[in-house]
């Protein structure tokens, strides 16, 4: 990769405890610019415990994670609250779709916006014309999101009605619509069938190459994760068992144990 | 089929009724004449009344269920969908073609059941009628002209006028709370605690400087704000039933103190003697004066649900929405939920202490007694049962709350109980409340980001 800038996302030796328990033992990750890059393991493996720390959700017990936003000075990101984060540029998804259930679409992802606008009370209630212009353009820059995203036909509808993989596609807009330089997205194709998934690779792909975010996933189908990913970390137990472009990980010995459990010798 | 069974239910439920009902309705000891009376005939009421109550509770359930299970569809082969998929999860590299051939084909197939869009959901037919532009004009005037010419109706009396001011008072209030729970979620059962604020503040003034109903109210206002920020600050990390927990916990503090702190507050016989608002020092008669704040509380009636009505389509109504909706992706949307549960509080407390200062100057007297939790209840329920997060849902609550009682004074010792009746009733039936709150609909006409 190329090593000359700073990555977007660099974390060094990045451990969490809960009580007893090592959930990540000393993990490093870096994230590129313009990258895909998959975090994959086994279930319990720790990744989702790896974005919660990423994204201030947890407190890491140890380690540090550091962002260095385009055009902008290297920042540590440990004990930042996740809203901070968020405003940082670092947006995320999630496992279990987290969405706004009695909110429509549009709604879901002007919420997005909130972190960069700043309206307050007594703005919304004189209702000033900076106020209706920046009303104006959360509406706008939402829409535009959801034209991207193919979800522009729905916007009224309430979120709890769309079908499983428009939620998931919802929850990326809303992601989007904070303007992250990188995306967090927390096993986007789980209960997603292959035309779905093909069409969130496609998405993933253009967010990546158009819109220039770079793109941190965790994700269990191997498909997309092989043909999307510039880069793979594998993690097992809490530690990093291996890292490396989708060809080394297909065939490092590591990785296939780790899935398919050892063969006992007699 | 399913009748006979509901009829068999409803039968066996009548009988043991009539049962348990038995030693108190029907066997009376005359112990004058040392008789026994039996009074059979209200074994028979009490069968016939058990008989139906049950079988119109069953036909409604029922009738609730289906229509339940029909708009649960969607979720059901989502659900089904994943069960599907589950299998192709962490299938390492050897298993790839395995997961991708035979088990994404079979979720295929749910699939198809889950992309059929679900019909959309029915709207409330009170909300068909304000959409309605033809009809809502001339509603809004029919109302506005019914609200102005009341209280000189010949008909109405002080007291009519009295009760109608009262139920606007709960209006008020019923929206401020209704910021705090229907649009922040927060449930908060102390909210009576700063309408005590708000009127203590008016009487105190008053007593002490002799400060006049016009500037005690954005006063009054104000200290209900700082104590709610003052309250909100610890508390606010708590979720649900904690945060509920302590908010009543402080309701009850702020009533004791007031009860007990005699220097201060003068304890339970209260202050009395405070002016009703003043009108360019113009003297009114009581009845003037009634109608005077009657039309006040119109004003401010009118004033609150401004202002809610923008704040809730403003940006932070929207934070405060998503906060109740779901307070971790909130946050990871980059909401500063401290923030935006603050503003909630603060905001709801201003309108608690506004309403307090007219409480005050309305009843001219306060004691700790008109402060008690069971105030924070009510308020709760006009909300709750109006429709939380609607303010046409919280202006029809708070009315048939209030103006129910009072005009059915016959009943009054039967009111807490046809109270817990109905909302018991309400949570099953209809737990959205009497208004569902609606969100605001955006139009794109020509292209991208035209809103109309």
């Amino acid at each position: 990769m190329n090593a000359v800038t700073e990555p977007l996302l660099n974390v060094q030796t990045l451990t969490m405890n809960f009580g007893g328990l090592r959930a990540l033992d000393q993990v490093s990750l870096q994230v590129q610019p313009g990258e895909v890059v998959a975090l994959i393991g086994p279930n319990g493996a720790g990744k989702t415990t790896f974005f919660n720390c990423v994204t201030g959700i947890y407190r890491p017990s140890g380690g540090d994670v550091f962002v260095t936003p385009p055009g902008k000075k290297r920042r540590r990101l440990n004990g930042l609250k996740t809203h901070q984060v968020t405003a940082s540029g670092l947006a995320r998804t999630f496992q279990n779709i987290r969405l706004f259930q009695e909110m429509t679409v549009l709604e879901n992802v002007m919420i997005g916006r909130h972190c960069r606008t700043r309206a307050g009370v007594l703005g919304a209630v004189l209702r000033d014309p900076q106020t209706r212009r920046e009303e104006r353009d959360i509406v706008e820059r939402s829409y535009t999101i959801l034209e991207k995203i193919g979800l522009a036909g729905e916007v009224n509808e309430l979120a709890k009605n769309l079908p499983y993989g428009d939620q998931r596609r919802l929850e990326i807009a809303r992601a989007m619509a904070t303007e992250p330089f990188l995306l967090l997205l927390d096993e986007p194709a789980a209960g997603m069938n292959p035309r779905e998934t093909d069409a969130l690779e496609a998405l993933i792909r253009r967010i990546c190459d158009e819109e220039g975010i770079a793109v941190l996933l965790i994700e269990h189908d191997m498909r997309i994760v092989m043909s999307i990913s510039n880069r793979i970390y594998v993690l097992d137990y809490g530690k990093k068992i291996a890292a490396g472009t989708a060809a080394e990980i297909w065939e490092n010995p590591v990785v296939i144990k780790a899935y398919l459990g050892e063969e006992t010798e007699e | 089929m399913p009748a006979i069974a509901h009829i068999r239910q409803s039968l066996i439920i009548a009988l043991w009724f009539m049962f348990l009902t038995f030693p108190i309705l029907v066997v009376r000891v005359n112990t004058i004449e040392n008789i026994i009376e039996w009074r059979w005939l209200n074994m028979m009421y009490v069968g016939a009344g058990s008989f139906l109550g049950s079988f119109a509770w069953r036909y409604f359930l029922g009738r609730r269920e289906r229509s339940a299970s029909r708009n649960a569809v969607p979720a059901g082969t989502r659900q089904l969908a994943a069960v599907a998929v589950g299998p192709g999860y962490d299938v390492g590299p050897a298993g790839i073609a395995l997961a991708g051939g035979v088990e994404t084909g079979r979720s295929g197939g749910v699939e198809e059941k889950v992309s059929t869009p679900p019909a959309p959901p029915a709207k409330p037919w009170l909300h068909r009628l304000m959409d309605d532009r033809k009809l809502r004009r001339p509603l809004l005037l029919i109302l506005a002209a019914a609200g102005t010419i009341f209280p000189f109706l010949p008909f109405t009396s002080t007291y009519q006028i009295n009760i109608v001011t009262n139920a606007l008072l709960y209006v008020m209030l019923g929206l401020g709370l209704n910021i705090v729970v229907g649009l922040a979620g927060l449930l908060h059962l102390g909210y009576v605690a700063f309408y005590a604020v708000g009127a203590y503040s008016y009487a105190l003034l008053y007593h002490h400087f002799g400060i006049g109903f016009w500037t005690a109210l954005p006063l009054g206002a104000l200290l209900a704000t700082l104590f709610g920020i003052a309250l909100g600050f610890p508390i606010l990390r708590l979720r649900g039933d904690y945060l509920a927990i302590v908010t009543l916990g402080f309701a009850e503090i702020t009533r004791l103190v007031l009860e007990n702190w005699n220097e201060f507050s003068f304890g339970p016989s209260g202050i009395a003697g405070i002016p009703r608002p003043g009108l360019f020092g113009w003297e009114m008669d009581l009845h003037g004066a009634t109608i005077y704040i009657y039309f006040l509380m119109i004003f401010l009636c009118l004033l609150t649900i401004f202002v809610v009505n923008r704040l809730q389509n403003s940006r932070i109504g929207r934070a405060w929405v998503a906060l109740r909706e779901d307070e971790t992706a909130c946050e990871a949307m980059g909401v500063n939920p401290t923030a935006a549960k603050l503003t909630a509080f603060a905001l709801g407390s201003t309108w608690a202490g506004l309403a307090g200062v007219v409480f005050a100057a309305k009843t001219t007297f306060v004691n700790p007694a008109s402060f008690t939790f069971l105030e924070s209840a009510m308020i709760l329920s006009i909300v709750v049962l109006g429709g939380m997060g609607s303010i046409l849902g919280v202006i029809i609550g708070a009315f048939v709350l209030i103006l129910t009682p009072e005009y059915l004074r016959a009943f009054s010792e039967y009111r807490m109980l046809l109270f817990g009746l109905i909302m018991v009733m309400m949570m099953i039936f209809r737990p959205q409340g009497i208004v569902s709150g609606v969100r605001r609909i955006y139009e794109f006409h020509r292209g991208p980001g035209e809103q109309r």
